[in-house]
């Protein structure tokens, strides 16, 4: 693609991309450390993640700022616009990613404090998979790639059948040892966040193929989310 | 009263354009200056053309009332339809088809005469006022359409060349509205403006949008995007798209379009 005859045009689109990148290696950073203090149960840990959520929150204030800016000087048109909407709507999407990690923080407090219950292996899987999304997705975004976007947007499928598996494993435990059901039950909704942040990346996924092409991933997404459906058929 | 356009009146209009290009060709002298036009044009819409100098949009835009006739080496091919005519057919009275189809120029040209004669002129030509009373009658509702009546209805006996640019603008769309035209073209009407006179001009383009098909020539991407419903982009002396505005604005098809518009060529 052409540069802009306005250099600094160029410069001010590069500053939203860097601003983003930074967001999307924070979060997925974050989402480590976060697994890291659940394993290990340390507090310190955790209590880094919850405090360095502060600076995803700042990022987005600054690209906020950058994309209001291209607006109000340059009035973006075509893929431009895209670009900058895309970015504005991508960091607040990253920084539901870093909110989801802090939420994990916060449980392993919660959890720390009551019986000693192993945390679950799947969590792990689940984490695993969220963190390579978040990887890839940068990755499409870096490579301006509408074909890596649609894989990353494909490969949500594999965290919401690990995520089916996890809830009902961790709800067979829950029936197997009652007395644990609240540790239990924050590792379920652990379980629920990194399969939001999977959600998360994947529409991600869909802005960056939105900014490329102009198009939206129109096909509605196959929903493999079982246990949603099971539980409303509950109600 | 302002038609605006419903689902139901936009079908009509979409089926039959109020002005057509088949296959235009346009040289001066060697040069090829418009290559193949095929172009659409309906009522109750407004038609932006743009980009670069040069690409062709002006000189296509004089082609639709014959203004290009003026030029000796200038040669037009194809069709221009206007309804169902051919505006080129020998026989054809070009005064009478400039006032179905009026032109509003870059830099505002009123007629170093009074306010009143600048837009008594057209209907006096043209015989379309019987009685003094009548021509009174034309040149308060064109002023009025033009959004200058206001402003200027206490003086209508002093020059239109002591008003302001932005005023002298309107009064020239006032002196174009004034013989009931069908199609009002617009080349660069508010170049030589300032922001404020613009956004008055776009206004009332925006009013007059639902009586006129109105096509306009214009360098200024935003004035294109705030507008016009149609948008064709123009380079080297060809048609390289043309489409919805909004959509040439988010998601151009051509790369050449894409290009212009994000300020990637010159």
């Amino acid at each position: 693609m052409n540069d802009h005859i306005l250099s600094t045009y160029d410069d001010e689109l590069k500053e939203v991309r860097s601003i983003v990148i930074q967001m999307g290696d924070l979060a997925a950073n974050q989402l480590s450390e976060a697994m890291r203090a659940l394993r290990d149960l340390d507090l310190e840990k955790a209590k880094e993640v919850r405090a360095s959520d502060k600076d995803l929150d700042a990022l987005e204030i600054t690209a906020e700022r950058a994309v209001i800016g291209v607006f109000a000087r340059r009035a973006p048109v075509a893929d431009d616009l895209r670009e900058v909407v895309s970015a504005l709507k991508m960091t607040t999407m990253i920084e539901r990613m870093g909110d989801y990690a802090k939420n994990i923080a916060k449980r392993t407090f919660a959890i720390s404090d009551g019986s000693l219950v192993i945390m679950p292996q799947l969590l792990d899987n689940m984490a695993t998979e969220a963190h390579q999304m978040i990887h890839k997705v940068l990755e499409a975004y870096i490579k301006r790639s509408a074909d890596d976007a649609i894989a990353v947007w494909e490969s949500d499928e594999n965290l919401d059948s690990l995520y089916n598996v996890t809830y009902r494993k961790i709800l067979a435990r829950m029936m197997e040892s009652p007395e644990h059901i609240s540790e239990l039950t924050h590792y379920l909704m652990i379980a629920k966040n990194l399969e939001r942040i999977g959600d998360q990346a994947t529409n991600v996924a869909e802005q960056i193929y939105y900014a490329i092409t102009g198009d939206n991933l129109e096909e509605a997404r196959l929903k493999n989310d079982e246990t949603s459906i099971e539980l409303y058929a509950k109600k | 009263m302002i038609n605006t356009p419903t689902e139901t009146n936009l079908d009509t209009v979409q089926a039959s354009p109020k002005m057509a290009a088949r296959g235009v060709n346009v040289y001066y002298g060697d040069n090829h200056a418009i290559k193949d036009i095929d172009l659409n044009l309906y009522a109750d819409e407004v038609t932006s053309l743009i980009g670069p100098s040069g690409c062709g949009k002006s000189t296509f835009l004089r082609c639709l009332n014959r203004m290009n006739d003026t030029i000796p080496i200038c040669r037009v091919s194809g069709q221009i339809l206007l309804e169902d005519d051919d505006i080129y057919t020998s026989g054809i009275d070009v005064v009478q088809l400039r006032a179905r189809v009026g032109m509003v120029f870059q830099k505002p040209n009123p007629f170093p005469k009074s306010i009143y004669d600048n837009i008594a002129y057209g209907p006096r030509i043209h015989g379309l006022a019987a009685h003094r009373t009548d021509l009174d009658e034309i040149v308060t509702t064109s002023l009025e359409k033009a959004g200058l009546w206001q402003e200027v209805k206490d003086r209508l006996d002093t020059s239109g060349t002591a008003l302001s640019g932005g005023q002298q603008q309107r009064l020239c769309i006032a002196r174009a509205i004034a013989v009931n035209p069908e199609v009002i073209l617009m080349d660069e009407p508010c170049s030589a403006l300032d922001p404020i006179a613009t956004a008055k001009i776009e206004s009332l383009i925006d009013e007059l949008s639902g009586r006129y098909a109105i096509i306009i020539v214009t360098h200024s991407m935003q004035q294109a995007a705030r507008i016009s419903r149609k948008t064709a982009f123009f380079h080297l002396g060809e048609m390289v798209e043309y489409g919805d505005t909004t959509e040439i604005f988010t998601s151009p098809k051509e790369d050449r379009t894409r290009d212009y518009i994000t300020g990637r060529i010159g």
